[in-house]
């Protein structure tokens, strides 16, 4: 019996040993295993952009949203982060301003994720109670809970705090939680969008473009939205999208209601790579299939090429 | 007894089908009469506003002081932009209208142009006055013309849906006073093509450039498929087609659709024939998952493009769409960025292969420039500035201002309230000439509740 006893305590001793060793070993590496190892840039979106905004806000670097969309507040945030932290100051998150966010802050993933999932309303500040952080309560435009005023001016000293002791504790799932990422895919909240256009002109786009040249190769179809902003640009049409699309008779699917069908996937693209500045045209600003077409004087205009079963002219 | 019953159950049937088509016809009527009042709405508010349009010029000719001068013109050009509207709103296709929608749209550049610039300092020129005084012309014309459609459809109640009608059935309208009088009014205008708006108006077509810096010799058709092959990167046995432009193009140029036998992957491609450069290029594929980041992406855009012989680029936007990356490059010379020399490239974020690129805008501009020190200095640029805005970066750099010229800027990238804003300062006179506001994430609405 106390020889069962004393074999169970060595073996505690050495789990415990082995645990601490490996922990200790470890520790470089888990930077890396928080976030993955992308260099995360402008422009990006995903898990890892969740994160560095969770991070960044605990540290109250970063007091917009956190959606997972590396805009220009993020940037601003990270570059003061690397400033402070005298890091090399780029706006790229790479592997030495990870581990440094990493060891100064703590993530707790599971509750973002929940209130991402939630679509709550909610915030990640550090030393404050993340029960406190969801929004139900918080009206809107009320200024974020607590002051965790750690603004970076104020960081120089944070910084000391933060070197001597780990922050204090939280209540909620304790940091090493990341355990293994869920794979479920997290439903984006915010999405990047051309300037000067909005997702619902995108939509509408995708409408016109769905309706006029569902069957059309997707080259085709880019074509299509080519030509409604090379006509919104022309000084022979409307100024906006939705003027050159309802247009009264200057598109057969706005005229017989095709525009209504739902646009999928693939006409959403079409219409984006337009909005980026692919115009496989030629600067068109007409089109007919001439097969169906009725009017006689579209085939005077001058014609540049054929896409697909479209002819596009000037 | 069966006959009465049968005869009843006609009778009512008759009467039902009688009350039922009456009322589709009722429907029908108030559906007919709501178009007819938009389109009637949209032409009557054009009159008017051809009236007012020409009053205002009018008035403005008569000015001599430049104080109400710019206030008058920024009237003008607010009536053109909405006359140029209303014309947008009727149908179309019954005849060309362009030339119509051109002459409004000449008069609200030139209005918004003259009434921005500071007319004390640079007043009307001799010729802008001509202008002017050849505008006040034209809409005079145009107004007397528009009067007598309206005056016809006024009395003889003519509708625009009978036009629409005949034309969905394909018959010919009876009446074509509509018609005829708006092909008065076309060919009124159609006379003034040849009207001089002075110099600043040659750069309103920026579109007309035809890629005249370009170089190098003639390429062929076999050259042009040998050419887009590169770009494409397929290895094995591929069907390439290949077609040149058409008479109504401004330059040259050939589409070549490049399509891999095994893969079945297709790649679109059109290039100039003079120089046999690219000018855009789409490969279609779909791409369902991302494995590599922006960043990796981003230097494979780099990379190709260096592969490609372009040079001296700065990547200076970067945007993931779903599982695509799309990176903007400029021109960098001597460290001074130039935005119209602008390409764009795609790349698909599973196996980083480029799933497109554009490089009309930089092909249409890029030439060599002789780029002037600015003649202020930053200090002096940056007291231009709303002081306001916290001023994170700058630099130098070429944009297109207002007026569709290249000027040489200061660039600012500043914060203010969360947004951050490019500032763009004249180094030559410190002229505020361009202030956006950048672009946030847009949230996704389906689900905010």
């Amino acid at each position: 019996m106390k020889k069962k006893l004393l074999l169970l305590k060595v073996l505690l001793v050495f789990l415990l040993c082995t645990t601490i060793i490996f922990v200790s070993v470890d520790k470089d590496n888990m930077a890396v295993q928080a976030f993955s190892n992308q260099v995360i840039q402008h422009g990006a979106v995903g898990d890892d952009v969740i994160e560095l905004q969770s991070r960044l806000q605990y540290l109250g670097f970063y007091n917009g949203k956190i959606d997972g969309v590396f805009g220009w507040r993020t940037y601003w945030a990270l570059r003061n982060f690397q400033y402070e932290f005298g890091l090399k100051v780029d706006g790229l998150a790479g592997p030495k301003t990870k581990n440094k966010l990493v060891s100064v802050s703590q993530y707790h993933e599971g509750f973002v994720k929940e209130q991402i999932r939630k679509g709550k309303k909610f915030t990640h500040y550090g030393g404050v109670d993340l029960n406190k952080q969801t929004g139900e309560k918080r009206k809107q435009g009320q200024p974020a809970p607590a002051a965790p005023n750690r603004a970076p001016a104020q960081n120089q000293q944070q910084r000391q705090q933060q070197n001597r002791a780990p922050a204090q504790p939280q209540q909620a799932p304790a940091p090493g939680q990341n355990a293994p990422k869920q794979n479920v895919p997290q439903k984006p909240t915010a999405a990047n969008v051309p300037s000067g256009v909005s997702q619902n002109d995108i939509r509408l786009m995708a409408n016109a473009v769905y309706g006029e040249a569902r069957g059309e190769p997707y080259i085709g179809q880019v074509a299509i939205a080519a030509v409604i902003l090379n006509r919104v640009q022309s000084p022979l049409f409307p100024n906006t999208v939705s003027g050159v699309i309802f247009e009264p008779r200057a598109f057969t699917a706005v005229a017989d209601g095709q525009i209504w069908l739902t646009p999928d996937e693939q006409a959403k693209k079409a219409v984006l790579d337009a909005i980026n500045g692919w115009d496989p045209t030629g600067d068109a600003i007409y089109y007919f299939n001439p097969n169906t077409a009725t009017s006689a004087w579209i085939w005077s205009r001058p014609q540049i090429k054929k896409i697909g079963n479209h002819i596009f002219c000037k | 007894m069966l006959r009465t019953i049968l005869i009843g159950v006609l009778t009512l049937g008759i009467a039902g089908t009688a009350i039922w088509g009456y009322q589709e016809h009722r429907d029908k009527n108030a559906i007919l009469i709501n178009a007819e009042n938009n389109y009637q709405r949209a032409f009557h508010e054009l009159t008017y506003h051809i009236d007012v349009l020409h009053d205002k010029i009018g008035g403005t000719l008569a000015m001599n002081s430049r104080k109400s001068l710019s206030p008058a013109l920024a009237e003008v050009w607010r009536i053109a932009s909405q006359a140029h509207s209303e014309v947008g709103q009727l149908p179309l296709t019954l005849m060309s209208f362009n030339k119509t929608e051109e002459f409004l749209a000449n008069v609200g550049d030139f209005s918004y142009k003259t009434a921005v610039r500071d007319l004390d300092k640079d007043p009307l020129s001799e010729k802008e006055y001509q202008a002017l005084q050849e505008l006040y012309k034209q809409s005079a014309d145009i107004q007397n013309e528009l009067r007598k459609v309206q005056y016809m459809v006024l009395n003889n109640n003519l509708r625009w849906m009978d036009v629409e009608l005949a034309l969905a059935t394909n018959r010919e309208p009876q009446d074509n006073t509509i018609i005829d009088g708006f092909k008065t009014v076309e060919k009124t205008v159609e006379g003034y093509n040849d009207t001089s708006f002075g110099p600043a108006f040659i750069s309103m077509k920026k579109e007309d450039e035809n890629f005249q810096h370009l170089q190098g010799e003639e390429i062929s058709k076999k050259e042009a498929v040998s050419i887009a092959r590169k770009y494409t990167g397929f290895n094995g046995d591929v069907d390439a087609k290949i077609t040149e432009n058409g008479k109504g193009s401004d330059y040259g140029f050939y589409s070549v659709s490049i399509r891999d036998r095994k893969t079945k992957e297709e790649a679109n491609m059109d290039i100039t024939k003079k120089g046999g450069w690219p000018i855009w290029y789409i490969l279609t594929k779909d791409v369902k998952q991302q494995k590599i980041s922006l960043n990796d992406a981003s230097q494979k855009a780099v990379k190709f493009l260096k592969d490609h012989n372009f040079k001296n680029l700065d990547l200076f936007e970067s945007v993931q769409y779903d599982h695509v990356g799309v990176f903007k490059f400029v021109t960098n010379e001597n460290n001074v960025r130039i935005y119209p020399d602008a390409i764009t490239v795609k790349v698909a974020l599973d196996d980083g292969r480029i799933l497109g690129f554009s490089a009309e805008d930089y092909l249409k501009s890029h030439h060599v420039r002789d780029i002037k020190e600015p003649a202020i200095s930053i200090d002096e640029a940056k007291e231009k500035i709303n002081p306001n805005v916290k001023i994170m970066e700058d630099s130098l750099a070429i944009i297109m201002n207002d007026m569709n010229e290249e000027v040489l800027c200061y660039e600012f990238l500043g914060v203010l309230n969360d947004e951050t804003y490019r500032i763009y300062i004249n180094g030559e006179n410190g002229t505020e000439e361009k202030v956006e506001k950048l672009h946030q994430a847009e949230p996704i609405y389906e689900d905010i509740v």
